[in-house]
């Protein structure tokens, strides 16, 4: 969401037209609704809930960090933060580290049953994984693999790994065979070729799959919640149901709990914009 | 440094296409040698087949002694420059460079050594640190080139590397090579369908054609430049070297005591005895219909040439005239109908229909002195240096006199 309005806010300037006007204002306007309450979260965490109950919408009087203090401590939100932080980057660098081998061979060699194996891969796209929990948490239980943080991460990776490797593998076959065939002559064997020519030429799209995997992970409810079962091993998203039982009246903590989860996320587009659009548009003009 | 031996080489490729056959060649210690054709002749694949990237299907190559069919690119010791480039995006100039020499294992201070001296023959020192991205087509050109050079391989393979370069730069280039050839001394097959290129560089040069069904054969013609404009094999060769290209079009000689006369489009002019000596067997085809082939040089404004012989003059109406400052193109059309053999149809591609539209017209194009007044509409005496005509067979098109090329001889001796 940052992503898209960063771009398209470059590109209005050029725009000088009525319409060009017009999708300025709404995109202005959807930033506005998108922005508010996330800044009425940031504020009135700073504020003690006596003051919120009296005025919700108010600037806090001083910067007050108590809220986050109590979150962190006594709502095991650092417990749950670390565990989402672990298992989600677990996750995306395993899902990642075997998506661009994959698709460098699928997107660079011709070989008996190479577009059945593609498609293999491609048709992970297609199916909606919570339909299979069934299947998934046999499978874990006869591996011994439920209320595992292990278990869920090779889940995770698994569901991440078709669209890794369809944007991967599309981004590998359009960069140009004399580099490969350079570099074998300059003497390098299959995987040097792989390691220091192609890989480092795919890392905008590196970027791309990595977050756009992060970020349904991070924020996924469903799959820790079944298979995990000690609190100690929850991510953010299944202790905040604890959490919001429990500090139901205590607004600034719920507040700064809210932000503390958001915050990763933020800090990531934040970053990561310059290379997402890069790694989206990559293919378009010629590199 | 090593000679190159193909010894009837061919290439079909995977998919059935045969885009190479019989080809023979021996290219010496030290030799620049230049492949040259129209596009899709098979140059590229060639050229690809010694550096190891595309299987040889058939035949034996050797680098220096050694049989390499089945050695891979990087144990042949060869070093390629791409028409792209092909330099890696990610790393800068110095590194670029060095790549090829890192993954030999070489020491440090050595590859330092190297590059550094490269980077100083070809004038790129400044942008060592540079990626890529950040050079001109002309510097990048020179990395690529530098790449090359710091492996120190026995051969250099180059598969058309100047062409993404405008005509300028191209032309500086193109000496700069000459020289750097020249000072390196290292075996160099060169690709190019520039035919200009493969004339200023090659020590010899090698006309190829693509192959048909019924002539799995590419090579026309090897030979140094100046027999290939002067002797070209047949009409394919002949057509393809010399710009603007040799004019042909279709007559005969007739033999009038010790005088011989060429007849066309009814003109007649006296042909030098010289003439008939490169062609080894004339006598014999008095009176056959031939091709006869007059390159644009070969003309002068009779004006112009003092003493001027009147039996070796034709009259032609100038259809067309280009002024270049140190030399003049005059256009004219003589009452003939265009030459049309197969190598001429392979030869202007797509143009043999709009030749064909001309009906009943050859077209000539004379070069005389740029102080020639002349202008469209005139008529214009122009006189002919017979001692340099060319005479080619008209339905194989192989020169009269000359070894056919492979492939060929069953042709010519019917
Ligand atoms: N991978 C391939 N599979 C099938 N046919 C091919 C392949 N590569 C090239 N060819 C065919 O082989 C013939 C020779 O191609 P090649 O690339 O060697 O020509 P070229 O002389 O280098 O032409 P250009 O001047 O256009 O580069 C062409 O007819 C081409 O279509
Ligand atoms: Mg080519």
């Amino acid at each position: 969401m940052t992503a898209g309005a960063t771009s398209l806010r470059r590109r209005s300037r050029s725009r000088r037209t009525p319409a060009g006007a017009a999708i300025s204002v709404l995109l202005w306007g959807y930033a506005v609704v998108v922005i508010a309450p996330l800044m009425l979260v940031v504020f009135n965490s700073m504020r003690p809930t006596r003051e919120i109950f009296r005025d919700p919408i108010a600037l806090p009087g001083s910067i007050n960090l108590d809220s986050y203090v109590t979150a962190w401590n006594e709502a095991s939100f650092s417990t749950y933060f670390w565990n989402s932080l672990f298992i989600t980057v677990a996750s995306v660098v395993l899902a990642t580290a075997t998506s661009v081998m994959a698709a460098y061979v699928l997107g660079r060699y011709r070989f008996r049953g190479s577009s059945v194996l593609a498609i293999f891969f491609l048709s992970g796209l297609l199916l909606p994984f919570r339909l299979a929990i069934l299947p998934l948490f046999l499978l874990l239980q006869n591996l011994g693999l439920v209320d595992t943080r292990a278990g869920l991460i090779l889940v995770y990776a698994a569901t991440g790994i078709p669209f890794s490797v369809f944007i991967l593998s599309a981004y590998f076959r359009q960069l140009p065979g004399e580099l490969t065939e350079a570099a074998r002559i300059d003497g390098a064997n299959e995987f040097v070729i792989f390691g220091r020519v192609m890989f480092p030429l795919v890392r905008p799209a590196l970027a791309t799959v990595a977050v756009f995997q992060f970020v349904p992970l991070w924020n996924d409810f469903f799959f820790p919640l079944v298979l995990l079962r000690s609190s100690e091993k929850w991510t953010l998203p299944v202790g905040m149901t604890r959490f919001f039982g429990e500090f139901q009246t205590d607004w600034s903590t719920l507040f700064a709990g809210i932000l503390i989860t958001t915050l990763p996320l933020v800090a990531l587009f934040l970053v990561a914009t310059k290379q997402i659009i890069a790694g989206l548009t990559a293919g378009v003009g010629k590199i | 440094m090593a000679k190159i031996t193909l010894d009837d080489i061919g290439k079909i490729y995977p998919d059935g296409t045969r885009a190479v056959g019989h080809v023979n060649l021996d290219i010496q210690d030290g030799e620049f040698l230049v492949l040259v054709g129209p596009s899709g002749c098979g140059k590229s694949t060639i050229l690809r087949m010694i550096a190891g990237l595309e299987e040889i299907t058939e035949g034996k190559l050797y680098i220096g002694d050694q049989l390499v069919n089945d050695v891979p690119p990087k144990d042949r010791d060869i070093a390629m420059v791409f028409q792209n480039y092909a330099l890696y995006p990610h790393m800068s100039v110095f590194d670029n460079m060095a790549f090829g020499l890192k993954l030999r294992k070489m020491p440090k201070e050595e590859i330092k050594r190297r590059v550094l001296e490269a980077a100083e023959t070809l004038e790129i020192t400044e942008f060592l640190d540079r990626k890529p991205k950040a050079l001109s087509g002309g510097q990048r050109q020179r990395v690529a080139m530098g790449r090359a050079i710091v492996r120190e391989p026995k051969a250099f393979l180059m598969d058309e590397p100047l062409s993404n370069l405008d005509a300028k730069l191209r032309v500086q280039m193109r000496t700069e090579l000459s020289l750097l050839h020249k000072r390196l001394g290292t075996t160099t097959v060169y690709v190019t369908h520039d035919q200009v290129e493969a004339m200023t560089l090659g020590h010899r040069v090698a006309v190829l054609r693509a192959v048909s069904p019924q002539r799995p054969y590419n090579l026309q013609q090897v030979a140094p430049p100046t027999e290939l404009f002067n002797e070209p094999v047949n009409l394919f060769v002949a057509g393809f070297i010399g710009s603007p290209a040799m004019n042909m079009v279709y007559g005969h000689l007739e033999a009038d005591g010790d005088t011989v006369w060429a007849v066309f489009a009814g003109n007649r002019v006296k042909v030098d005895p010289v003439a008939l000596e490169r062609h080894p067997g004339i006598d014999e085809r008095m009176g056959d219909r031939l091709v006869l082939g007059i390159r644009p040089g070969n003309f002068e404004a009779a004006s112009h040439v003092a003493g001027a012989d009147p039996d070796k003059q034709i009259e032609v109406n100038v259809e067309v005239t280009e002024m270049l400052g140190n030399e003049t193109f005059v256009h004219f059309l003589l009452d003939e109908e265009p030459v049309m053999t197969p190598d001429i149809q392979e030869l202007l591609g797509a143009a043999a229909e709009e030749e064909a539209v001309m009906g009943h017209k050859t077209q000539f194009t004379a070069r005389v002195s740029p102080d020639v007044p002349v202008t469209a509409g005139d008529r214009l005496a122009l006189v002919i240096d017979t001692a340099k005509m060319h005479f080619f067979d008209p339905t194989h098109g192989v020169r009269i006199g000359a070894t056919p090329p492979p492939g060929m001889e069953a042709m010519v001796q019917s």
